[in-house]
């Protein structure tokens, strides 16, 4: 499905901020990215869509290598892969429906987009997958009258009516308080089992991506230093990846507070020991 | 930011003690240049015309009451041509300046060489006063509201341009992230992620510019550039200060209603 091989980024500034990345993703597969501030997460998910352009090696969505195409070819391997980003990135003065249905550019000609005809096909999906994402009402709201989750919600429905192949998901939870955050994670999580989607999400929170995903991936300074299921954090991976810290506290520390579900006590236990459900 | 020692005692101060003597003393010099530039300018004055400018006031504002309202049906088609050469003016210098703002913005230029064309072009535009192109061009087109037209259009090129290409370098540049990584096409993200964050401002410094127009297009007479001002010019010409007394009321009021309608215009697009 996805697979990068020898993937390196270097920035103009001369930091190296991705070294060598070979990854596959088969289809179906949700898999967290996990690493420090400034260990190139960012980075190697824009390179897949090229938002950033890769220094060196390839990227194959499908068999078809994407750091190779161009113009026309490049916006056609862009709508397959969805993006959904920390900040939502909505436009603000745009209603929630235009929002979810800019996903539906790249299929549609610049004229009949600026003149707002989208095939009534295209309109239908919108609403029903802003009724998946539980905003079926507010269709006709601006995007600045909603709350961060709910332009997260919009987020993730512009990103899915692209019928996407690949889902790209930069620290969807970043900005959110620590139940939205459970809810927009298990939504997305959701959508793309059930849509038979792979999914790279970049992500902070380990606990958080221990619950909910197939696969991690440890990134330390641009560099893979773990691949493996989420029960195989412990520790020793933790410390490859994160550096030196106490890390029996990890789970406890970050969500002692006003959060419902941390209190089942199944995120309390030591990491490694979650299980992903 | 230095963090000087005195004793056991840390005192941090802005700047160390030389840069700190250095700041007064470039203070010191602007003010003496502000005192030397005032005698200056003093000794250049002929102060005996000051000695009776109170009378010269007053005798004038003496002339101008009462206005003179009998001229004021035949003011107002000079009047109405001056609302027009601001009107189509601005229009033209905003249809010409709103791709050129494109081109100017750094994030939306397709070419750094076209960008720096039309920062020429705005840049030229701005540094030549809508007088002196009203000037220009009726020497080129002949004297009437058509060289009127052109001058403000010339003059509003550079000024809208400018506002607006500032305005797109301003934006979010995440909602032009998200649509491009939705494979979207330029013009689409344009369309779509642009121009909506720049169009409050856009509306916005269009009817600035409108405003300022209105209260251009009423000197552009005294050039012979058509409008209001040309009668206005002939006034003062006659020394009919009743006339001229007029016509300010009736720019006066003009400019009230251009005012209302630009901050109504403003409150709309928000």
């Amino acid at each position: 499905m996805l697979k990068l091989t020898g993937l390196s980024k270097r920035y103009d500034t001369g930091d190296l901020a991705l070294s060598d990345i070979t990854l596959e993703v088969p289809a179906g597969q949700v898999m967290a990215l996990i690493g420090p501030s400034g260990a190139g997460k960012s980075t190697l998910i824009r390179c897949v869509n090229r938002l950033v352009e890769p220094t060196s090696g390839s990227v194959m969505l499908d068999g078809q290598d994407i750091t190779r195409v161009r113009g026309a070819k490049l916006r056609q391997a862009r709508r397959q892969i969805g993006m959904i980003f920390q900040n939502h990135a909505l436009v603000e003065r745009l209603s929630v429906m235009e929002n979810v249905l800019s996903g539906r550019l790249a299929y549609t000609g610049f004229w009949r987009s600026f003149l707002r005809k989208f095939p009534s096909s295209d309109v239908k999906q919108a609403l029903n997958l802003l009724e998946r994402v539980g905003l079926e009402t507010m269709f006709d709201k601006r995007g600045d009258a909603l709350s961060g989750g709910q332009k997260q919600r919009v987020g993730i429905a512009r990103a899915l009516v692209q019928n996407p192949k690949l889902l790209l998901v930069d620290e969807p939870t970043a900005s959110l308080d620590p139940k939205t955050s459970r809810q927009i994670m298990r939504l997305i999580c959701e959508l793309c089992r059930e849509q038979q989607l792979a999914a790279v999400i970049n992500i902070h929170d380990v606990v958080l991506a221990q619950q909910f995903v197939d696969r991690v991936v440890g990134l330390r300074a641009g560099k893979l230093v773990f691949d493996g299921p989420p029960s195989g954090l412990n520790e020793k991976t933790l410390t490859d990846i994160y550096g030196e810290e106490d890390w029996s506290a990890a789970g406890t520390d970050q969500e002692e507070s006003d959060e419902p579900v941390a209190s089942t006590g199944e995120l309390l236990k030591p990491i490694g020991q979650g299980s992903h459900p | 930011m230095p963090l000087i020692k005195h004793g056991d005692q840390p005192v941090w101060k802005k700047r160390q003690p030389l840069q700190q003597y250095a700041h007064w003393a470039g203070w010191m010099l602007g003010g003496m240049l502000f005192v030397w530039c005032w005698a200056l300018i003093s000794e250049n004055t002929i102060w005996e015309f000051l000695y009776d400018a109170d009378e010269q006031a007053a005798s004038l504002i003496g002339r101008m009451i009462p206005p003179d309202w009998s001229i004021t049906g035949s003011l107002m088609l000079p009047l109405w041509d001056t609302i027009n050469i601001a009107t189509v003016g601005t229009v033209m210098g905003i249809i010409i300046a709103f791709p050129l703002a494109f081109l100017a913005a750094r994030n939306t230029t397709p070419h750094p060489a076209l960008r720096a064309v039309a920062l020429a072009i705005i840049v030229s535009s701005r540094s030549i006063n809508a007088l002196i192109w009203a000037m220009l061009l009726v020497t080129i087109v002949g004297p009437g509201s058509f060289a009127g037209m052109l001058a403000i259009a010339l003059r509003s090129i550079g000024f809208v341009g400018k506002l607006l290409y500032e305005a797109i370098e301003e934006i979010h540049p995440t909602p032009v992230e998200a649509l491009s990584a939705t494979g979207a096409g330029r013009g689409q993200v344009l369309a779509w992620a642009v121009w909506p964050q720049i169009m409050p401002a856009f509306a916005g410094i269009c009817v600035y510019r409108w405003d300022i127009n209105i209260r251009e297009a009423t000197t552009l007479g005294l050039v012979g550039a058509g409008g209001i001002g040309l009668q206005m010019n002939a006034s003062i010409n006659n020394l009919a200060w009743g006339e001229v007394a007029t016509v300010f009321v009736l720019i006066f009021a003009t400019v009230v209603v251009s005012e209302w309608v630009s901050a109504k215009v403003r409150r709309a697009m928000l």
